[in-house]
């Protein structure tokens, strides 16, 4: 009686240790497979809904209406952000995508675009006459005090790369992008905070003119280690309430 | 004809006069709460009713009205609820304001116009009406004059209302069901009155009166080109076989294990279910899951073609779902919950009306930021991406695939929803 016991004990215990590999593997099996299907706790995997349009990181693609958002100050892009939620700017697409998130979220998604820096693509070629992109040149560097328009650096930075925080690149933008923003601006379907300092440019710029500096600006070559300045270079020619209202 | 006529001119008339009576209801008798507590209360019921989604602009002033309901007789502008005398409630009484909720009637006895659900609202309680009203008095004042509505003729005949209410308003507070708990009822009285839900889960008719004969039943929403789900067929969203706490889990979080909100009920989530009590949701989930279901065909007969043109749009179909949903929705269409609703045997793909499915692969979209989910997975748009044949495949392929069975999408259906206004 006795043996039978002990004899039955070495089964027993092979039993056991089956029992016991069959239920690590089984649980490492499943681990495997939660991990496998499991949603990456990321940013860029939230923000799958812009780069759609926006371009892998944001980087824009060669649509020419999507402008690119990677390295833009993050209180631009906020601000952008929230005038689409609030209607002060008018994109069906990015009022009903933003509608339902709440601010503290909207800031996040601002600061991820803003710290991302992919490179830059070459200009296209472009067609325009040379003494067009001349223009455009003189009013992006100076501006035509004539026409009391103020040059482009004046806001937004000696290389045109933007100013922290509240001033975007323009360096490199697409020719359709920028024209169809002053006329955007000048229609009222893309508004800023009060005082609207670019509504007021728009109003002072001749159709010539704004063709001029969309073609400039997209025809420029953007260093690869382009960043916004950190901080204005001189008082600001207009009041703009993007920037807070007031010239800081 | 002229005959005609008159009696139809004689019949309103005498609807009008019938209309003018309105039962005197009791005053709140609310002496053991705290004005606090009171205002509290209301500022509760006010977000339970979303009052704050319709009178206020997009980026206007809250409760200031301002905002354009769309409707197909015109435009309905919402009015100025802050406290305002001049342009808001500031003028106004306890009184004034239950008439306007209970019986639809603004403070000088003008009839309203029932883009303001007072279909629904005639449910609430006096003492409920009293407090949302002394909410209200704490809003700061807000100089905005009322728009006028913009509604084409003969609609703008505010006295033709009273044909309209004699035909679809019915005057009450809400009953309780004897043969009910207190937690189905209070799910019903929410359901039913401030949540205002059959406003758009309900059919409405070509005068815009809901259809009450199948409440719930499902309809599109007028003007907005989004269908909201029958709740009481099993084959879209009736909620029979749900377990509650995933009931609760979609009404209050957004997002769940069998499906997340989108479109109109994602804006439903964000302003006024996910700031409810649990004890509220729960009831409304405990009351809609026992609503009874009937069990309609579903959509599987679709336009008929010829199998070799089916094979080719499952084709195609198949192909881009590998290329551009796969890795979200997975290969089997078991989704990622709560991230990525599972596809396969989701009932919101196969209702009939394909129209939410064809506006989600086009415009994408993010579930509501709740607290229960501040920071959502957003779907993105293929509207730039995918031509309308090739939406058609897509969305034809996921409503016939593992399990799934629904009628084919064509590119024409594709292409009316392409151009619907998204905001």
């Amino acid at each position: 009686m006795k043996s039978a016991v002990q004899r039955a004990h070495p089964r027993r215990h092979a039993f056991r240790w089956k029992l016991a590999a069959i239920v690590l593997w089984g649980a490492a099996a499943s681990a495997a497979a939660i991990a496998a299907t499991s949603v990456p706790d990321t940013m860029n995997e939230r923000v799958r809904a812009c780069t759609a349009c926006h371009g892998k990181e944001g980087r824009a693609t060669s649509d020419g209406y999507y402008p690119r958002i990677a390295g833009k100050p993050a209180g631009y892009l906020y601000n952008q952000l929230a005038n689409f939620r609030d209607g002060r700017r008018r994109n069906p697409m990015m009022t009903y995508l933003v509608s339902n998130l709440p601010d503290a979220y909207l800031r996040e998604i601002a600061e991820h675009f803003a710290n991302l820096h992919p490179p830059y693509p070459p200009p296209v070629g472009s067609s325009v006459a040379p003494s067009t992109l001349e223009r455009g040149r003189a009013l992006a560097t100076r501006g035509d005090p004539a026409l009391n328009i103020p040059a482009c650096t004046a806001c937004h930075g000696d290389a045109l790369t933007g100013v922290a925080p509240a001033v975007p690149a323009i360096v490199g933008l697409p020719r359709d992008y920028v024209n169809s923003q002053f006329g955007a601006w000048r229609i009222g379907a893309r508004q800023a905070l009060a005082p609207d300092c670019m509504a007021e440019i728009t109003r002072r710029m001749s159709a010539d003119d704004v063709s001029a500096v969309a073609a400039y600006l997209a025809a420029q070559v953007v260093p690869q280690n382009a960043m916004p300045a950190t901080a204005l270079a001189r008082k600001p020619p207009l009041d703009c309430g993007s920037m807070g209202g007031h010239r800081p | 004809m002229a005959g005609a006529g008159a009696i139809v001119i004689a019949a309103v008339a005498f609807m009008a006069v019938v209309d003018t009576i309105e039962r005197d209801e009791p005053p709140s008798a609310n002496a053991s709460r705290s004005t606090e507590e009171q205002i509290a209360l209301g500022r509760y019921l006010a977000l339970a009713g979303n009052c704050a989604g319709c009178h206020t602009a997009r980026g206007g002033a809250p409760y200031a009205g301002g905002r354009a309901v769309e409707t197909p007789f015109g435009n309905v502008y919402a009015s100025n609820l802050t406290s305002d005398p001049a342009t808001g409630l500031g003028a106004w009484t306890a009184a004034d304001f239950w008439r306007a909720l209970h019986h639809g009637k603004s403070r000088d006895g003008k009839r309203l116009y029932p883009a303001f659900p007072y279909p629904n609202y005639t449910r609430v309680t006096r003492d409920d009406a009293d407090a949302l009203f002394a909410y209200l008095r704490t809003l700061a004042p807000v100089n905005q004059r009322n728009r006028e509505h913009d509604l084409r003729f003969p609609y703008n005949q505010r006295w033709l209302l009273a044909g309209w209410r004699a035909l679809y308003f019915k005057p009450g507070v809400y009953q309780a069901a004897s043969g009910q708990d207190a937690e189905w009822n209070r799910g019903a009285y929410l359901v039913q009155g401030l949540g205002h839900c059959n406003a758009c889960h309900t059919g409405r008719d070509v005068l815009g009166g809901s259809n009450l004969k199948a409440d719930l039943a499902g309809g599109m929403i007028p003007m907005l080109n989004w269908y909201a789900p029958s709740l009481t067929s099993d084959v879209e969203a009736g909620l029979g076989n749900w377990e509650v706490a995933h009931i609760v889990e979609l009404l209050k979080v957004g997002v769940g294990a069998r499906g997340s909100v989108y479109g109109p009920m994602a804006e439903v989530v964000y302003n006024s279910l996910q700031h409810l009590n649990d004890a509220d949701v729960r009831a409304m989930a405990v009351y809609l899951k026992a609503l009874p279901q009937t069990h309609a065909a579903t959509d599987a007969g679709g336009p008929g073609v010829a199998p070799r043109e089916l094979q080719s749009v499952m084709a195609l179909g198949s192909e881009l779902y590998e290329r551009h949903c796969a890795d979200c929705h997975g290969a089997d269409g078991e989704g990622r919950p709560p991230e990525y609703p599972p596809l396969a045997g989701n009932r919101s793909l196969t209702m009939r009306p394909a129209v939410n499915s064809i506006r989600m692969v086009l415009n994408g979209g993010f579930p509501p930021g709740t607290a229960g989910n501040p920071r959502p997975y957003g779907m993105p748009p293929f509207r730039p991406t995918l031509n309308d044949d090739e939406v058609a495949a897509v969305v034809s392929y996921i409503r016939n695939s593992w399990g799934n069975r629904a009628g084919l999408v064509s590119p024409l259906e594709v292409d009316r929803f392409r151009s619907a206004p998204v905001d």
